[in-house]
């Protein structure tokens, strides 16, 4: 029977979606327990919230003053401190799960499995290399935990609706001091959120400036879309990196993508592979976003995106 | 400080479309173009800009490979990077032995600050960094798009999810970069021909005695799934019609 630890991601108050996520991953698992852990300051909410995931086992609350904020220094060692007894230890591929889980897996002493896509069995799992260019099957060792992220948008979050325990649990372990958080900088935005939205809508290079990146915005609040942009996008100064897609930026699985004024090199295609629909706009009829689309059209998307937002408003 | 360590792994070119070998052991790397990793050439040129502000003496690239890797480190060193140690391995080495190697440099060399590259493109794991600060007992600034120094601390912009996170961190430590912490420079011919006279020590890595981890074994290699080719229509009443008869909107 597979045992596993699955870290919880949350802002210290609301559990993020990639956790439920990462439960649909770890349920695929041939005969698993299920443990979420959350380590908060007062996870009380937190870990009520993670307690009503459909196929936790229990949750594990680790409440202290240090973990008012996710320091993967100071995370690290509480969760070899729990790992103990678990053949898997899991967390998001997030920018806190990639931060936090090289530096348990080092402490544990083994390689980590990066962005499993697919479960094929307790140790033999999928993931994607050279920007999702080629998928690996690899197996991980035996008789060591399995340390692992979870490539969210390959999966669906699992119902919530269940009551599973929460037990509160005491680490015992030192934490550095080296390390300290100072603020968050984050866009304030009532849209919908980029990683969980089911509609998207994306601009690229040829919105030309942050001014008149503005129609991108518009045409997503008539749909009641997030906001997304590419690489080129984000460089140039037009939008902030959070809302970028791709590589080296989020992943993405959105019922409906629009990609407004992007090439689609590949690195973005990486981003949004698991779109449900990719549409395209786009004034090069040659360029390489038409080649994914679902529904591509040609023209100047200054011209378009009015009148879509005309007609979808 | 007197020193940085800079890793540079050398890696197929950011430009190749990757193709998946016909029989599935792996990617076609045959005459393919190869450069240093984006994200370690970043990492090179923030600790070129923090010597050339005063505040390191020395940078020292690092890579792990056959011999073929002295050319990314040539390439480091043409840079401006003033000397380079070539780890020789006949095969790749996974995140923790590559971890495991920088701890042994570390070792020998003291470096104040270790800059790497947040991940690597051929494999995507991004997990070397952060496996390294571990094994040191040393902070790790993941992501990093802005660094600054100062008073035995360096104060970090990271790029997450949410937006950007600000944290500060005692010296020594690992900073691993993302896109934009800066723009590298462009070789110049003159720094190629200087380059070639600089040092570039090679160690095996029988000698770094570096322990073995239990490995992850790639057992088979496939091209992705693809996605089928679909329809373009003429205008924007041509696209909400189709949008409609999906269900969409």
């Amino acid at each position: 029977m597979a045992k596993i630890l699955l870290i919880g991601e949350h802002d210290g108050k609301t559990l993020n979606p990639s956790t439920a996520k990462s439960v649909a991953c770890a349920a695929e698992i041939p005969d698993a327990a299920i443990d979420v852990a959350v380590f908060a300051a007062d996870g009380a909410e937190i870990a009520a919230q993670a307690a009503s995931l459909a196929g936790v086992n229990k949750v594990i609350r680790v409440d202290r003053a240090e973990n008012e904020n996710p320091l993967a220094a100071v995370i690290a060692p509480q969760v070899v401190a729990l790992a103990a007894g678990y053949s898997h230890v899991f967390g998001p591929s997030t920018t806190f799960g990639k931060d936090l889980m090289p530096r348990v897996a080092a402490l544990l002493g083994v390689n980590q499995v990066s962005d499993i896509m697919e479960v094929l069995g307790s140790h033999r799992f999928k993931r994607p290399i050279y920007a999702g260019n080629a998928i690996v099957t690899v197996e991980a060792p035996d008789g060591v935990p399995v340390v692992a992220t979870v490539r969210t948008a390959s999966y669906r979050a699992v119902d919530t609706g269940a009551n599973a325990d929460v037990e509160t649990a005491d680490v015992a372990a030192e934490l550095p001091t080296h390390t300290r958080y100072v603020e968050l900088m984050a866009g304030k935005s009532d849209r919908p959120d980029l990683q969980t939205a089911s509609k998207v809508v994306s601009g690229g290079r040829a919105l030309g400036s942050s001014e008149k990146f503005e129609i991108i915005y518009e045409l997503a609040d008539a749909m009641g879309a997030a906001v997304g942009a590419s690489r080129a996008a984000v460089d140039a100064g037009y939008v902030p990196n959070e809302l970028q897609v791709g590589q080296t930026g989020k992943i993405i699985a959105p019922e409906l993508y629009i990609a407004i004024g992007i090439s689609g090199a590949i690195q973005h295609l990486t981003g949004i592979k698991d779109a449900g629909t990719i549409v395209a706009i786009n004034k090069d009829a040659e360029a390489p976003i038409f080649e994914v689309a679902d529904i591509g059209l040609v023209g100047d998307l200054f011209t378009i995106v009015p009148e879509l937002k005309a007609a979808l408003g | 400080m007197d020193r940085i360590l800079v890793g540079l792994k050398r890696v197929v070119d950011y430009n190749v479309r990757v193709r998946v070998r016909a029989d599935g052991s792996g990617v076609e790397t045959d005459g393919v173009k190869m450069s240093i990793n984006p994200f370690d050439e970043i990492a090179l040129e923030e600790a070129l800009r923090i010597r050339e502000r005063g505040e390191a003496a020395e940078v020292v690239v690092a890579s792990i490979g056959g011999s073929e890797a002295q050319q990314q480190l040539r390439t480091g060193l043409a840079m401006g990077a003033d000397r380079a140690i070539l780890v020789v391995a006949d095969s790749a080495v996974e995140p923790l032995s590559a971890a495991r190697v920088f701890m042994k440099l570390i070792e020998r060399e003291s470096p104040e600050l270790v800059i790497l590259g947040k991940q690597a493109i051929d494999d995507d794991n991004n997990q070397t960094g952060q496996m390294l600060a571990a094994l040191w007992a040393r902070p790790q600034a993941t992501f990093a798009s802005k660094l600054e120094l100062g008073g035995g601390k360096a104060t970090v912009t990271r790029e997450v999810d949410v937006g950007l996170e600000k944290i500060e961190v005692d010296l020594p430590a690992v900073i691993t970069t993302d896109l934009r912490l800066n723009e590298p420079r462009y070789v110049k011919l003159p720094d190629i021909m200087k380059a070639k006279k600089k040092p570039l020590d090679e160690i095996s890595l029988a000698e770094l005695g570096i322990e073995d981890a239990p490995k992850i074994v790639a057992q088979q290699f496939e091209p992705p799934a693809a996605r089928q080719k679909g329809i373009m229509v003429e205008d924007v009443a041509g696209l909400v019609a189709a949008l409609k008869d999906k269900g969409l909107v």
